[in-house]
Protein backbone atom coordinates (compact mmCIF):
# COMPACT_ATOMS: atom_id res chain seq x y z
CA UNK A 1 0.00 0.00 0.00
CA UNK A 2 1.29 3.73 -0.93
CA UNK A 3 0.00 5.68 2.03
CA UNK A 4 -1.56 9.04 0.20
CA UNK A 5 -2.36 11.06 2.88
CA UNK A 6 -1.71 14.84 3.64
CA UNK A 7 -2.55 16.40 6.83
CA UNK A 8 -5.23 19.09 5.18
CA UNK A 9 -6.11 21.04 2.51
CA UNK A 10 -3.55 23.83 3.12
CA UNK A 11 -0.73 20.83 2.78
CA UNK A 12 -2.42 19.56 -0.23
CA UNK A 13 -2.19 22.78 -2.14
CA UNK A 14 1.31 23.59 -1.24
CA UNK A 15 3.04 23.02 -4.44
CA UNK A 16 0.05 25.33 -6.49
CA UNK A 17 1.52 28.36 -8.29
CA UNK A 18 -0.36 31.40 -9.70
CA UNK A 19 -1.59 30.75 -13.08
CA UNK A 20 -1.57 27.33 -13.46
CA UNK A 21 -4.87 25.10 -14.58
CA UNK A 22 -7.43 23.54 -12.45
CA UNK A 23 -10.14 20.82 -12.74
CA UNK A 24 -12.65 20.45 -10.49
CA UNK A 25 -15.38 18.11 -9.86
CA UNK A 26 -18.74 18.70 -9.02
CA UNK A 27 -22.31 19.54 -10.56
CA UNK A 28 -23.75 22.53 -9.41
CA UNK A 29 -22.85 22.94 -5.89
CA UNK A 30 -23.05 18.93 -5.46
CA UNK A 31 -19.94 16.65 -5.02
CA UNK A 32 -17.58 20.11 -5.12
CA UNK A 33 -14.27 19.79 -3.16
CA UNK A 34 -15.42 22.48 -0.79
CA UNK A 35 -12.13 22.36 1.37
CA UNK A 36 -9.99 23.33 -1.32
CA UNK A 37 -11.34 26.04 -2.89
CA UNK A 38 -11.51 27.10 0.40
CA UNK A 39 -7.59 26.62 0.61
CA UNK A 40 -7.23 28.32 -2.50
CA UNK A 41 -9.44 30.99 -1.24
CA UNK A 42 -7.32 31.11 1.82
CA UNK A 43 -4.00 31.19 0.11
CA UNK A 44 -5.29 33.72 -2.55
CA UNK A 45 -3.74 32.00 -5.52
CA UNK A 46 -4.07 34.29 -8.50
CA UNK A 47 -4.29 33.68 -13.00
CA UNK A 48 -6.09 30.26 -12.36
CA UNK A 49 -7.79 28.22 -15.09
CA UNK A 50 -10.82 26.57 -14.01
CA UNK A 51 -12.09 23.46 -15.69
CA UNK A 52 -15.41 22.81 -14.03
CA UNK A 53 -19.22 22.18 -15.31
CA UNK A 54 -20.01 24.88 -13.27
CA UNK A 55 -18.62 28.07 -11.76
CA UNK A 56 -20.51 27.89 -8.20
CA UNK A 57 -22.82 30.54 -6.91
CA UNK A 58 -22.44 34.14 -5.69
CA UNK A 59 -21.45 33.05 -2.57
CA UNK A 60 -20.33 29.19 -2.57
CA UNK A 61 -18.02 27.10 -4.80
CA UNK A 62 -16.06 28.82 -7.10
CA UNK A 63 -18.17 31.47 -6.60
CA UNK A 64 -15.80 32.71 -4.03
CA UNK A 65 -13.07 32.51 -6.30
CA UNK A 66 -14.81 34.89 -8.57
CA UNK A 67 -15.36 36.88 -6.18
CA UNK A 68 -12.16 37.38 -5.29
CA UNK A 69 -10.51 37.66 -8.98
CA UNK A 70 -8.35 34.51 -8.50
CA UNK A 71 -9.54 32.51 -11.65
CA UNK A 72 -8.77 34.23 -14.89
CA UNK A 73 -10.13 31.36 -17.11
CA UNK A 74 -13.46 29.88 -16.61
CA UNK A 75 -13.90 26.53 -18.86
CA UNK A 76 -17.39 25.03 -18.46
CA UNK A 77 -20.57 24.28 -20.20
CA UNK A 78 -23.04 25.91 -17.77
CA UNK A 79 -23.02 29.08 -15.76
CA UNK A 80 -26.61 30.34 -15.13
CA UNK A 81 -26.76 30.73 -11.33
CA UNK A 82 -24.02 33.20 -11.00
CA UNK A 83 -24.67 37.02 -11.50
CA UNK A 84 -20.96 37.94 -10.52
CA UNK A 85 -19.71 35.37 -13.48
CA UNK A 86 -22.02 36.91 -15.71
CA UNK A 87 -20.97 40.50 -15.23
CA UNK A 88 -17.05 39.53 -15.44
CA UNK A 89 -17.77 37.71 -18.72
CA UNK A 90 -20.02 40.50 -20.36
CA UNK A 91 -17.55 43.23 -19.36
CA UNK A 92 -14.57 40.74 -20.77
CA UNK A 93 -12.58 40.70 -17.35
CA UNK A 94 -12.71 36.93 -17.54
CA UNK A 95 -11.77 34.79 -20.46
CA UNK A 96 -14.45 32.39 -20.65
CA UNK A 97 -15.22 28.88 -22.94
CA UNK A 98 -18.49 27.70 -23.06
CA UNK A 99 -18.04 24.43 -23.79
CA UNK A 100 -20.93 21.32 -24.66
CA UNK A 101 -21.25 19.18 -21.17
CA UNK A 102 -20.51 15.62 -22.65
CA UNK A 103 -17.77 17.52 -24.99
CA UNK A 104 -16.43 18.49 -21.24
CA UNK A 105 -17.37 15.16 -19.04
CA UNK A 106 -15.29 13.50 -22.63
CA UNK A 107 -11.83 15.20 -22.67
CA UNK A 108 -11.32 15.04 -19.25
CA UNK A 109 -11.77 11.16 -19.86
CA UNK A 110 -9.55 11.06 -23.04
CA UNK A 111 -6.91 13.07 -21.07
CA UNK A 112 -7.37 9.85 -17.93
CA UNK A 113 -7.71 7.22 -20.40
CA UNK A 114 -4.72 8.35 -22.14
CA UNK A 115 -6.01 9.53 -25.78
CA UNK A 116 -5.23 12.82 -27.03
CA UNK A 117 -8.59 13.70 -28.57
CA UNK A 118 -11.94 12.69 -29.17
CA UNK A 119 -14.35 12.71 -32.39
CA UNK A 120 -17.93 13.93 -31.14
CA UNK A 121 -20.86 15.10 -32.98
CA UNK A 122 -21.66 17.76 -30.20
CA UNK A 123 -21.72 21.37 -31.80
CA UNK A 124 -21.36 20.66 -35.20
CA UNK A 125 -22.96 23.58 -37.05
CA UNK A 126 -22.72 26.03 -34.04
CA UNK A 127 -20.63 28.81 -33.20
CA UNK A 128 -18.68 25.60 -30.94
CA UNK A 129 -17.26 24.36 -34.28
CA UNK A 130 -15.29 27.10 -35.32
CA UNK A 131 -11.82 26.47 -35.91
CA UNK A 132 -12.01 23.16 -34.67
CA UNK A 133 -10.93 20.15 -37.59
CA UNK A 134 -14.23 18.06 -38.47
CA UNK A 135 -14.11 15.04 -39.90
CA UNK A 136 -16.96 12.52 -41.31
CA UNK A 137 -17.45 9.45 -40.57
CA UNK A 138 -20.44 6.41 -40.66
CA UNK A 139 -21.26 5.51 -36.79
CA UNK A 140 -23.98 3.40 -36.02
CA UNK A 141 -25.25 3.05 -39.82
CA UNK A 142 -25.49 6.85 -40.41
CA UNK A 143 -22.78 9.24 -41.70
CA UNK A 144 -22.17 12.88 -40.24
CA UNK A 145 -19.70 15.00 -39.17
CA UNK A 146 -17.66 15.03 -36.24
CA UNK A 147 -15.88 17.92 -34.19
CA UNK A 148 -11.97 16.88 -33.11
CA UNK A 149 -11.56 17.88 -29.42
CA UNK A 150 -8.65 17.81 -27.17
CA UNK A 151 -8.32 15.95 -23.91
CA UNK A 152 -8.00 17.76 -21.04
CA UNK A 153 -4.39 17.49 -19.11
CA UNK A 154 -4.81 19.96 -16.45
CA UNK A 155 -1.51 20.53 -13.93
CA UNK A 156 -4.20 19.66 -10.41
CA UNK A 157 -7.36 17.97 -10.36
CA UNK A 158 -9.82 18.70 -7.31
CA UNK A 159 -12.13 15.54 -6.62
CA UNK A 160 -14.93 15.35 -3.65
CA UNK A 161 -15.45 11.84 -2.46
CA UNK A 162 -17.58 10.55 0.36
CA UNK A 163 -15.21 7.67 1.39
CA UNK A 164 -11.48 7.14 0.50
CA UNK A 165 -8.90 5.15 2.05
CA UNK A 166 -5.20 5.96 3.15
CA UNK A 167 -4.43 4.30 -0.98
CA UNK A 168 -6.63 6.66 -2.78
CA UNK A 169 -9.24 5.02 -3.78
CA UNK A 170 -12.26 6.29 -3.53
CA UNK A 171 -16.38 5.88 -3.28
CA UNK A 172 -18.74 8.45 -4.12
CA UNK A 173 -22.34 8.65 -3.05
CA UNK A 174 -25.55 9.17 -5.42
CA UNK A 175 -24.92 12.32 -7.91
CA UNK A 176 -22.14 13.18 -6.32
CA UNK A 177 -19.89 11.13 -8.29
CA UNK A 178 -21.08 13.08 -11.35
CA UNK A 179 -17.72 14.51 -13.01
CA UNK A 180 -15.52 13.50 -9.72
CA UNK A 181 -14.41 10.31 -11.47
CA UNK A 182 -13.22 11.96 -15.07
CA UNK A 183 -11.54 14.37 -13.19
CA UNK A 184 -9.45 12.41 -10.63
CA UNK A 185 -8.02 10.72 -13.90
CA UNK A 186 -7.02 13.27 -15.62
CA UNK A 187 -5.31 15.55 -13.30
CA UNK A 188 -1.26 14.96 -13.57
CA UNK A 189 -1.32 15.81 -9.84
CA UNK A 190 -4.91 14.57 -8.47
CA UNK A 191 -5.90 15.58 -4.75
CA UNK A 192 -9.23 13.95 -3.45
CA UNK A 193 -10.58 15.17 -0.38
CA UNK A 194 -13.17 13.14 1.74
CA UNK A 195 -15.96 13.26 4.04
CA UNK A 196 -14.83 10.05 5.73
CA UNK A 197 -10.99 8.65 5.34
CA UNK A 198 -10.51 5.09 6.24
CA UNK A 199 -7.82 2.59 6.68
CA UNK A 200 -6.92 0.09 3.39
CA UNK A 201 -9.09 -2.55 4.00
CA UNK A 202 -12.06 -0.76 4.86
CA UNK A 203 -13.75 -0.33 1.46
CA UNK A 204 -14.48 -3.20 -0.27
CA UNK A 205 -12.66 -3.79 -3.66
CA UNK A 206 -15.28 -4.67 -5.71
CA UNK A 207 -17.34 -1.38 -4.88
CA UNK A 208 -14.34 1.14 -5.52
CA UNK A 209 -15.35 4.17 -8.54
CA UNK A 210 -11.80 5.40 -8.60
CA UNK A 211 -8.71 3.20 -7.90
CA UNK A 212 -5.59 4.62 -5.85
CA UNK A 213 -3.78 4.95 -8.83
CA UNK A 214 -4.87 8.30 -10.06
CA UNK A 215 -4.77 9.93 -6.67
CA UNK A 216 -1.90 11.60 -5.69
CA UNK A 217 -2.57 12.80 -1.96
CA UNK A 218 -5.90 12.30 0.02
CA UNK A 219 -7.31 13.98 3.29
CA UNK A 220 -11.00 14.15 4.86
CA UNK A 221 -11.96 17.62 4.39
CA UNK A 222 -12.19 19.73 7.60
CA UNK A 223 -16.11 20.76 7.39
CA UNK A 224 -18.86 19.65 4.46
CA UNK A 225 -21.44 22.27 4.45
CA UNK A 226 -23.28 20.69 0.85
CA UNK A 227 -25.74 23.32 0.37
CA UNK A 228 -28.71 22.68 -1.38
CA UNK A 229 -29.28 24.94 -4.92
CA UNK A 230 -32.94 23.60 -5.33
CA UNK A 231 -34.63 22.22 -2.88
CA UNK A 232 -37.78 20.98 -4.06
CA UNK A 233 -40.16 18.52 -1.79
CA UNK A 234 -43.46 17.22 -2.14
CA UNK A 235 -46.13 17.20 0.76
CA UNK A 236 -46.87 14.31 2.94
CA UNK A 237 -50.30 13.58 1.69
CA UNK A 238 -49.22 13.68 -2.03
CA UNK A 239 -50.18 10.74 -3.50
CA UNK A 240 -47.32 11.58 -6.54
CA UNK B 1 -55.46 26.78 -25.91
CA UNK B 2 -53.25 25.33 -23.15
CA UNK B 3 -50.71 26.63 -20.66
CA UNK B 4 -47.44 24.51 -19.35
CA UNK B 5 -49.03 21.60 -17.56
CA UNK B 6 -51.11 20.85 -20.43
CA UNK B 7 -48.30 21.21 -23.39
CA UNK B 8 -46.49 19.14 -20.52
CA UNK B 9 -49.84 16.69 -20.36
CA UNK B 10 -49.64 16.11 -24.27
CA UNK B 11 -45.64 15.95 -24.44
CA UNK B 12 -46.31 12.96 -21.84
CA UNK B 13 -48.20 10.85 -24.24
CA UNK B 14 -45.45 10.78 -26.69
CA UNK B 15 -43.65 8.22 -24.04
CA UNK B 16 -43.92 4.82 -24.96
CA UNK B 17 -43.65 1.82 -22.64
CA UNK B 18 -39.64 0.56 -22.14
CA UNK B 19 -38.53 4.41 -22.72
CA UNK B 20 -35.27 5.59 -21.65
CA UNK B 21 -36.17 9.95 -21.52
CA UNK B 22 -34.53 12.66 -20.86
CA UNK B 23 -35.64 15.78 -19.88
CA UNK B 24 -34.43 19.07 -19.67
CA UNK B 25 -35.33 22.33 -17.78
CA UNK B 26 -38.55 24.39 -17.57
CA UNK B 27 -41.73 22.77 -18.93
CA UNK B 28 -40.01 19.22 -20.00
CA UNK B 29 -39.55 18.38 -16.00
CA UNK B 30 -43.39 19.10 -15.57
CA UNK B 31 -43.85 15.80 -18.40
CA UNK B 32 -42.72 13.20 -15.66
CA UNK B 33 -46.45 14.24 -13.48
CA UNK B 34 -47.80 13.02 -16.83
CA UNK B 35 -46.46 9.61 -17.28
CA UNK B 36 -49.14 7.07 -17.67
CA UNK B 37 -49.19 4.47 -14.50
CA UNK B 38 -49.39 1.43 -16.99
CA UNK B 39 -45.95 2.00 -18.64
CA UNK B 40 -42.29 1.73 -17.78
CA UNK B 41 -40.36 4.50 -18.30
CA UNK B 42 -36.74 5.43 -16.87
CA UNK B 43 -35.90 8.70 -16.40
CA UNK B 44 -32.11 9.47 -17.47
CA UNK B 45 -31.03 12.47 -15.74
CA UNK B 46 -27.32 13.43 -17.55
CA UNK B 47 -25.66 14.57 -14.52
CA UNK B 48 -25.60 10.63 -13.43
CA UNK B 49 -28.84 8.92 -12.33
CA UNK B 50 -31.19 5.79 -14.17
CA UNK B 51 -34.49 6.13 -12.27
CA UNK B 52 -35.45 9.84 -11.55
CA UNK B 53 -37.97 9.52 -8.29
CA UNK B 54 -39.75 12.38 -7.30
CA UNK B 55 -39.33 15.05 -5.14
CA UNK B 56 -38.37 14.09 -1.97
CA UNK B 57 -40.93 14.72 1.22
CA UNK B 58 -40.11 17.63 3.23
CA UNK B 59 -36.82 16.45 5.60
CA UNK B 60 -35.70 14.30 3.47
CA UNK B 61 -33.63 16.08 0.87
CA UNK B 62 -30.24 14.88 0.61
CA UNK B 63 -28.03 17.47 -0.91
CA UNK B 64 -26.52 14.16 -2.93
CA UNK B 65 -29.54 14.03 -4.88
CA UNK B 66 -29.98 15.61 -7.41
CA UNK B 67 -31.08 15.90 -11.01
CA UNK B 68 -30.06 18.23 -13.92
CA UNK B 69 -31.93 20.85 -12.87
CA UNK B 70 -30.24 20.91 -9.58
CA UNK B 71 -33.69 20.02 -8.02
CA UNK B 72 -33.36 17.82 -4.43
CA UNK B 73 -34.69 14.55 -6.13
CA UNK B 74 -35.33 10.80 -4.96
CA UNK B 75 -34.10 7.45 -6.41
CA UNK B 76 -36.58 4.47 -7.32
CA UNK B 77 -36.34 0.48 -7.03
CA UNK B 78 -33.60 -0.42 -10.07
CA UNK B 79 -31.97 3.17 -10.13
CA UNK B 80 -28.25 3.50 -10.60
CA UNK B 81 -25.62 6.58 -10.62
CA UNK B 82 -22.60 6.67 -12.82
CA UNK B 83 -20.79 9.04 -13.99
CA UNK B 84 -20.54 12.03 -16.09
CA UNK B 85 -18.45 10.57 -19.15
CA UNK B 86 -20.82 7.46 -18.96
CA UNK B 87 -23.59 9.77 -18.99
CA UNK B 88 -23.47 11.15 -22.18
CA UNK B 89 -21.84 7.45 -23.64
CA UNK B 90 -25.36 6.70 -22.97
CA UNK B 91 -26.75 9.63 -25.26
CA UNK B 92 -24.16 9.39 -27.85
CA UNK B 93 -24.83 5.71 -28.48
CA UNK B 94 -28.32 6.49 -28.33
CA UNK B 95 -29.45 4.33 -25.74
CA UNK B 96 -31.90 7.20 -24.51
CA UNK B 97 -34.71 6.68 -26.73
CA UNK B 98 -36.39 10.09 -26.22
CA UNK B 99 -35.09 13.83 -25.25
CA UNK B 100 -37.95 16.76 -24.66
CA UNK B 101 -36.23 19.92 -24.12
CA UNK B 102 -37.02 24.02 -24.33
CA UNK B 103 -36.14 25.98 -27.05
CA UNK B 104 -35.74 30.02 -27.55
CA UNK B 105 -36.10 29.28 -30.86
CA UNK B 106 -37.00 26.57 -33.68
CA UNK B 107 -36.42 26.16 -37.54
CA UNK B 108 -38.34 24.79 -39.91
CA UNK B 109 -35.46 22.94 -41.19
CA UNK B 110 -35.18 21.18 -37.60
CA UNK B 111 -32.57 23.79 -36.03
CA UNK B 112 -32.74 24.91 -32.88
CA UNK B 113 -31.08 27.93 -30.35
CA UNK B 114 -31.55 27.85 -26.89
CA UNK B 115 -28.09 28.52 -24.62
CA UNK B 116 -27.51 32.10 -25.25
CA UNK B 117 -28.62 35.75 -26.23
CA UNK B 118 -25.56 37.09 -27.55
CA UNK B 119 -24.22 40.35 -25.02
CA UNK B 120 -27.26 39.79 -23.12
CA UNK B 121 -27.97 36.24 -21.56
CA UNK B 122 -25.07 33.69 -21.66
CA UNK B 123 -26.65 30.71 -19.55
CA UNK B 124 -24.31 28.11 -21.34
CA UNK B 125 -25.11 24.76 -23.71
CA UNK B 126 -25.15 22.27 -20.65
CA UNK B 127 -25.79 19.02 -22.30
CA UNK B 128 -28.12 20.52 -25.10
CA UNK B 129 -25.73 20.28 -27.56
CA UNK B 130 -24.48 16.43 -26.56
CA UNK B 131 -28.16 15.65 -26.56
CA UNK B 132 -29.52 17.67 -29.58
CA UNK B 133 -26.90 15.97 -31.82
CA UNK B 134 -26.53 12.26 -30.86
CA UNK B 135 -30.75 11.95 -30.30
CA UNK B 136 -32.94 9.99 -32.74
CA UNK B 137 -36.34 11.33 -31.38
CA UNK B 138 -36.09 15.46 -29.79
CA UNK B 139 -39.16 16.84 -28.74
CA UNK B 140 -39.64 20.88 -28.17
CA UNK B 141 -41.84 22.07 -25.61
CA UNK B 142 -42.12 26.13 -25.59
CA UNK B 143 -44.20 28.91 -25.97
CA UNK B 144 -45.08 29.82 -29.65
CA UNK B 145 -44.09 33.42 -28.98
CA UNK B 146 -41.71 34.90 -27.25
CA UNK B 147 -42.14 38.19 -24.61
CA UNK B 148 -41.90 40.63 -27.44
CA UNK B 149 -44.82 38.66 -29.22
CA UNK B 150 -42.29 37.64 -32.00
CA UNK B 151 -42.59 33.70 -33.60
CA UNK B 152 -40.11 31.29 -32.01
CA UNK B 153 -41.05 29.12 -35.07
CA UNK B 154 -38.70 30.45 -37.61
CA UNK B 155 -37.87 29.70 -41.13
CA UNK B 156 -34.32 30.17 -39.54
CA UNK B 157 -32.80 30.74 -36.54
CA UNK B 158 -31.80 34.18 -35.44
CA UNK B 159 -29.49 33.11 -32.21
CA UNK B 160 -26.88 30.69 -31.59
CA UNK B 161 -27.42 27.52 -32.83
CA UNK B 162 -27.36 24.28 -30.23
CA UNK B 163 -27.62 21.84 -33.07
CA UNK B 164 -28.53 21.68 -36.78
CA UNK B 165 -31.83 19.24 -38.40
CA UNK B 166 -32.50 17.58 -35.44
CA UNK B 167 -36.09 18.86 -33.63
CA UNK B 168 -38.68 16.22 -35.14
CA UNK B 169 -41.91 17.55 -33.30
CA UNK B 170 -42.63 20.98 -31.57
CA UNK B 171 -45.49 20.64 -29.24
CA UNK B 172 -46.31 24.65 -27.62
CA UNK B 173 -49.43 26.27 -26.25
CA UNK B 174 -51.58 26.43 -29.85
CA UNK B 175 -50.57 22.76 -31.28
CA UNK B 176 -48.45 19.99 -32.14
CA UNK B 177 -45.91 20.54 -35.47
CA UNK B 178 -44.09 17.79 -37.47
CA UNK B 179 -40.77 19.12 -38.93
CA UNK B 180 -41.07 17.65 -42.35
CA UNK B 181 -38.10 16.22 -44.11
CA UNK B 182 -38.36 18.90 -46.91
CA UNK B 183 -38.95 21.78 -44.26
CA UNK B 184 -41.49 23.40 -42.88
CA UNK B 185 -43.83 22.95 -39.88
CA UNK B 186 -46.65 20.64 -40.59
CA UNK B 187 -49.71 21.17 -38.02
CA UNK B 188 -50.53 17.90 -36.65
CA UNK B 189 -53.11 19.13 -33.96
CA UNK B 190 -54.54 22.19 -33.44
CA UNK B 191 -55.63 22.42 -28.89
CA UNK B 192 -58.60 23.21 -28.07
CA UNK B 193 -59.72 26.89 -28.87
CA UNK B 194 -57.27 27.57 -31.28
CA UNK B 195 -57.88 28.08 -34.98
CA UNK B 196 -55.67 27.77 -37.78
CA UNK B 197 -55.91 31.67 -38.21
CA UNK B 198 -54.50 31.99 -34.69
CA UNK B 199 -51.51 29.40 -35.70
CA UNK B 200 -50.85 31.52 -39.22
CA UNK B 201 -50.25 34.70 -37.29
CA UNK B 202 -48.12 33.52 -34.58
CA UNK B 203 -45.43 31.22 -37.23
CA UNK B 204 -43.45 33.10 -39.01
CA UNK B 205 -41.66 29.88 -40.74
CA UNK B 206 -43.03 27.83 -43.80
CA UNK B 207 -46.38 26.46 -42.58
CA UNK B 208 -47.90 23.23 -43.73
CA UNK B 209 -51.79 22.01 -43.17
Amino acid sequence: MIDKTVLNAQEAIEDIQDGMTISLGGFGLCGIPENLISALLEKGIKGLTCISNNAGVDDFGLGLLLQKKQVKKMIASYVGENAEFERQMLSGELEVELIPQGTLATRLMAGGYGMPVIYTPAGVGTEVAVGKEVRRFTFHGVEKEYLMEHAFEPDFAFVKAWKGDRAGNLVYRGTAQNFNHAVAMCGKITIAEVEELVEPGELDPNFIHTPGIFIHKIFQGEKYEKRIEQRTVRNKDDNE
Amino acid sequence: MLDKYGIAKRIAKEIKDGYYVNLGIGIPTLVANYIPEHINVVLQSENGLLGMGPFPFEGEEDADYINAGKQTITTLPGSAFFDSAMSFGMIRSRKVDLTILGAMEVSENGDIANWKIPGKMVKGMGGAMDLVASAENIIVAMQHVNKAGESKLLSSCTLPLTGVKCVKKVVTELGVFEIMETGGFKVLELHDGVSLDMVKQSTAGKLYY
